[in-house]
């Protein structure tokens, strides 16, 4: 097994008197994708400036891939990628321009950026227009093609699909599946969970400060126990099944549906119970509990982890 | 490429494009043109050579006009970058800050050297097409006009980055720029007459009217380019030169000072900011 690519061990930062990151420790590995969740305000900014090494911690150490980010030539940062929350740029330049710029401060060959732009989506056209005439789509993917520049190791983006159109977003996260497969690290922050489902190794979330549940999506569920939500909806004649001694709460919702919120453990038993005659059934849905749930759920203080 | 020299091509070629370039180059060249041709009308060809003419007349612009425009091109050099959010991305590249500084005052200056070579150049060259006749000395006081003008430049966009970095808006950082304007430009002086005037003709101590004629770069400036040789007897500047002990070195060296000084402290101020 590799070394981590990131790791925070112990790291508070704070400005004045607001303690804007508290004792926050993780581990990010090579090839994985983690979301960084939480509100506006939670944190997810300042630990990923303190990863870039653009802010120092108040305490606790930060080094990225074997070294201190904010310490010496710089030379760490030739090789992460990172793309702001509501990136901006040069207005008079034209996209060729602005990232020919960013390419030679990383030291990556200026020929390289045509296929760049390709990767993300931004016609030639396009590319030799000012910034300044770019829709918010346009200027996100530029900053995704500049955080791309010199294939890096570790990806750190922050709020990467705000202002995406969801063929945009569905783009994205296409070429993000196709950077992890190259064994990229890449930290997502975001607020938008439901999208990230499916997409992330791990999500952590963080609430004021303090990172209050870290792992994997399946993970998080069975600490957080939430209910698995199954709707039935029965054919003409027949009638719900009521085994367990009818510990099913079934509630009609509408003509002949039904829905019931069951224990993760008693999921399977209920389900071979309601399709013990398929005939009898006329649809059936099974909604495991979302991101969204799981995230309200860590934030209800209910299932405080660590 | 260096760093440094990377970020001075992106400010120039930021200049080209939002026509800034354009825009000072045209403007000293017309009114060095103005000036040079509205000036001489009076004086018409009675022995005094034209040049000399024209570098006191265009002297008098710079102090003016020049501080302006790198107070204007400076101003917003850090916190206006700070602002639009792409301070935040180009301190996340591997470049150090003092380069990002270096860099922005290396382009600033190419901006502002060539408004000023070709803007004054265009009324020497145009002078010279009309027949007038110009010594070498003459030649020599236009370049070294015109190299001094630079310096000025230099030391106002110095100043103009050390209020840029202590802003946290750019309005505010606009509005600091116009009052050390001015403060140099007219009301430093104005106190200085003002206490000229109080001494009731009683001469200042050498050392007292040096130290006041130092600490005002565009002071320093107009001694430099007014206070000897032709020029001094055509402003009538000569006058104050005689009592200061005040050599053309010294004045660059205060010139110099007056660069270095600002350019520190903008880089102790921006390395330490917070973004």
């Amino acid at each position: 097994m590799t070394a981590p690519t990131v790791t925070l061990s112990g790291v508070a930062k704070r400005y004045g008197r607001i303690e804007a990151v508290k004792d926050v420790s993780f581990e990010l590995e090579q090839g994985q994708t983690v979301a960084l969740v939480g509100h506006n305000g939670a944190g997810k900014t300042t630990l990923i400036k303190l990863m870039l090494g653009l802010i120092r911690p108040t305490q606790g150490t930060v080094q990225v891939l074997g070294e201190d980010p904010a310490r010496g030539d710089f030379a760490v940062r030739q090789r992460l990628g990172y793309l702001p929350e509501s990136v901006s740029f040069h207005m008079a330049l034209t996209g060729r321009e602005t990232l020919a710029f960013y390419a030679r401060l990383k030291r990556v060959d200026v020929s390289d950026i045509a296929g760049l732009f390709e990767r993300v989506g931004l016609a030639p056209a396009a590319a030799d227009r000012a910034v300044r005439t770019y829709s918010k789509g346009m200027r996100q993917r530029l900053g995704l093609a500049q955080a791309l520049l010199g294939s890096p190791r570790v990806l750190l983006l922050d709020e990467p699909t705000s202002g995406l159109d969801p063929a945009l977003r569905r783009n994205f996260y296409e070429l993000v599946s196709g950077l992890r497969s190259a064994g990229t690290t890449i930290l997502l922050s975001s607020h938008a969970l439901t999208e990230l489902e499916d997409r992330t190794d791990r999500v952590i979330i963080v609430n004021e400060g303090v990172a209050i549940a870290d792992g994997t999506l399946e993970k998080l569920r069975g600490i957080a126990r939430l209910p698995t939500r199954i709707s039935v909806t029965l054919a003409d004649g027949a009638r719900i099944a009521t085994p367990n001694g009818g510990q099913v709460a079934w509630k009609a919702v509408r003509n002949r549906t039904f829905e019931a919120e069951v224990a993760p453990e008693n999921k399977i038993s209920i389900l071979r119970d309601v399709t013990a005659d398929p005939a009898a059934v006329a649809a059936l849905h099974v909604v495991e509990p979302t991101l969204d749930e799981l995230y309200a759920h860590f934030l209800g203080g209910r299932g405080m982890m660590r | 490429m260096n760093n440094i020299v990377i970020v001075a091509r992106k400010e120039i070629q930021e200049g080209l494009r939002n026509r800034w370039v354009l825009a000072t180059t045209l403007l000293l060249g017309a009114l060095a043109l103005t000036l040079s041709f509205l000036g001489s009308a009076p004086t018409g060809n009675v022995g005094v050579n034209q040049l000399d003419v024209v570098i006191v007349s265009l002297s008098s612009l710079t102090i003016f006009l020049v501080p302006l425009i790198a107070l204007l091109l400076a101003h917003d050099a850090i916190v206006g970058e700070i602002e639009r959010g792409t301070m935040l991305l180009l301190i996340s590249y591997p470049i150090g800050r003092r380069q990002i500084i270096f860099g922005k005052f290396l382009g600033h200056l190419a901006i502002l050297a060539f408004a000023t070579l070709f803007g004054y150049g265009t009324a020497a060259a145009a002078l010279a097409m009309t027949g007038t006749e110009i010594g070498l000395a003459s030649w020599w006081a236009f370049l070294a006009m015109i190299t001094s003008s630079i310096l000025l430049g230099m030391v106002f966009i110095a100043i103009g980055y050390v209020t840029s970095a202590l802003s946290s808006e750019r309005s505010t950082a606009g509005g600091i720029a116009i009052g050390v304007w001015l403060f140099f430009v007219l009301i430093y002086d104005m106190a200085l007459l003002g206490v000229l005037v109080a001494a009731e003709g009683r001469p200042l101590p050498t050392g007292l009217l040096d130290g006041l004629l130092v600490l005002n770069p565009t002071d320093a400036y107009r001694l430099l380019n007014l206070g000897s040789g032709e020029a001094g007897a055509l402003s009538g500047l000569g006058g104050i030169a005689g009592h200061t002990g005040l050599s053309g070195p010294m004045l660059v060296a205060a010139l110099i000072a007056w660069i270095v000084a600002p350019l520190a402290l903008t880089l102790r101020i921006f390395s330490r900011r917070e973004l």
